[in-house]
């Protein structure tokens, strides 16, 4: 979707503000943010894709606005009451007002934080295709404009580009955000040159270099 | 925070320990410095730079660097021709097994909207300025695979020890908005 995660070549934010001896949290409630978040995504209710999707869909003056833990806390708020497992008027009650309802997965326990850290959840996946595009092929991106979630920016649509990588199949996030099954797909490394993107004015030497799933290409434009 | 916390403890969807260990990983264990050894062992060792860039995933991994969000490493190099910047414009995807949680700046909007469209502008809101005929590379983490630069190896440190070499690694010159400190500016 065009949501307001999609940032890229957007203007007007000012300056990157680069903080000295920056802490890893700078607050408490942070710390909280991130835990939760980790801990009840390993519940197993949603995956990764369905948590970005959620973060990209909270209304745009919202995602804009706040800090990055508040965008994290908002979506996990919402994809709980979604589920019916906490609901808002449990958060303002700050009590349990309804029974839990049962997950996929038990609660982590402390003894398995750190395996499951240390594991991470690789996404490549094995499919029985060759390929359809070779090292150093040029492409075209598809113009899409998907309602639904999508990893193709708005910038890098509609656009030629080189293949520099091919990553493997990986699962492809346009259907797993959405409960269709993780759908393996070929990913590529795609090299865009700055003027391709940005037209005559762009520094020419740039390069930007996007990762691309299949669906998101085809055979370079006439 | 606290009044969502509070219900998902007490509806036992989530451990208070889980949670304070969560945290004290990444507060305490995993950061820039993982990545900086990585840096420092591929300066000093040639056919490890070699599998490091081949597969990073398995060379950060032969220094116990693995997990959540660095899956799929891709280690990219500096050279005199080319410079690296690494950014997630759709939302903060970043090479946690070695560099830690991402800081603030390359969360927010102004980083995430400009390294794209504007990368050398981005550096020199970081003080950085790179030749004008330097290609200057972005990496937009749009899919799984989480990028680390390799940044160049600063003159003067010939016969340095790996530990003395880490020290010289920012995490900056590990995203591309930052170069390694220098010597005599540093260690």
């Amino acid at each position: 979707m065009n949501g307001p995660q999609d940032l890229g070549g957007m203007m007007g934010f000012g300056p990157v503000r680069p903080e000295v001896d920056e802490p890893v949290f700078h607050a408490e409630w942070e710390k909280r943010a991130l835990g939760l978040t980790l801990a009840c995504a390993a519940l197993g209710e949603w995956n990764l894709d369905m948590g970005r999707h959620a973060r990209e869909s909270l209304p745009p003056h919202i995602y804009l606005s706040v800090s990055y833990y508040e965008i994290w806390t908002r979506a996990l708020a919402n994809m709980l009451s979604e589920r019916g497992m906490v609901t808002p008027d449990e958060v303002t009650a700050a009590r349990m007002l309804v029974p839990a309802v049962a997950t996929h997965k038990p609660k982590a326990s402390a003894g398995q934080v750190a395996a499951a850290l240390a594991k991470g959840s690789p996404y490549d996946r094995p499919v029985d295709r060759p390929a359809r595009f070779k090292l150093g092929e040029r492409i075209t991106t598809k113009v899409m404009h998907p309602t639904t979630h999508t990893r193709l920016p708005r910038y890098a649509r509609g656009k030629t580009g080189e293949i520099v990588s091919v990553h493997g199949a990986f699962v492809f996030p346009d259907s797993h955000a959405h409960g269709l099954g993780e759908d393996p797909q070929w990913c590529y490394g795609v090299k865009f040159m700055g003027p391709e993107l940005w037209g005559p004015e762009s520094d020419a030497s740039l390069e930007v270099i996007v990762d691309c799933w299949e669906p998101y290409l085809q055979d370079r434009a006439a | 925070m606290r009044a969502l916390e509070t219900v998902l403890l007490a509806k036992g969807y989530v451990d208070a320990d889980a949670l304070d260990l969560i945290v004290e990983t990444y507060e305490t264990k995993i950061g820039p410095r993982c990545g900086a050894q990585v840096v420092a062992k591929a300066w000093v060792d040639p056919a490890y730079k070699q599998r490091l860039l081949a597969d990073g995933t398995s060379a950060v991994a032969e220094l116990s660097f693995a997990g959540r969000q660095g899956e799929h490493l891709k280690v990219v190099e500096n050279t005199d021709a080319v410079h690296n910047l690494v950014v997630c414009t759709l939302c903060s995807c970043y090479p946690w097994p070695v560099l830690g949680l991402p800081p603030v700046w390359y969360k927010s909007a102004p980083y995430r909207s400009r390294a794209v469209i504007d990368p050398r502008g981005v550096l020199a809101d970081f003080g950085v300025t790179l030749p004008s005929d330097k290609t200057i590379r972005v990496w937009d983490s749009t899919a799984e695979i989480r990028y680390l630069v390799l940044p160049q190896r600063p003159a003067g440190t010939e016969g340095w020890s790996e530990d003395r070499l880490a020290e010289l690694v920012t995490r900056d010159s590990m995203i591309g908005t930052g170069l390694p400190q220098s010597v005599g500016a540093g260690a």
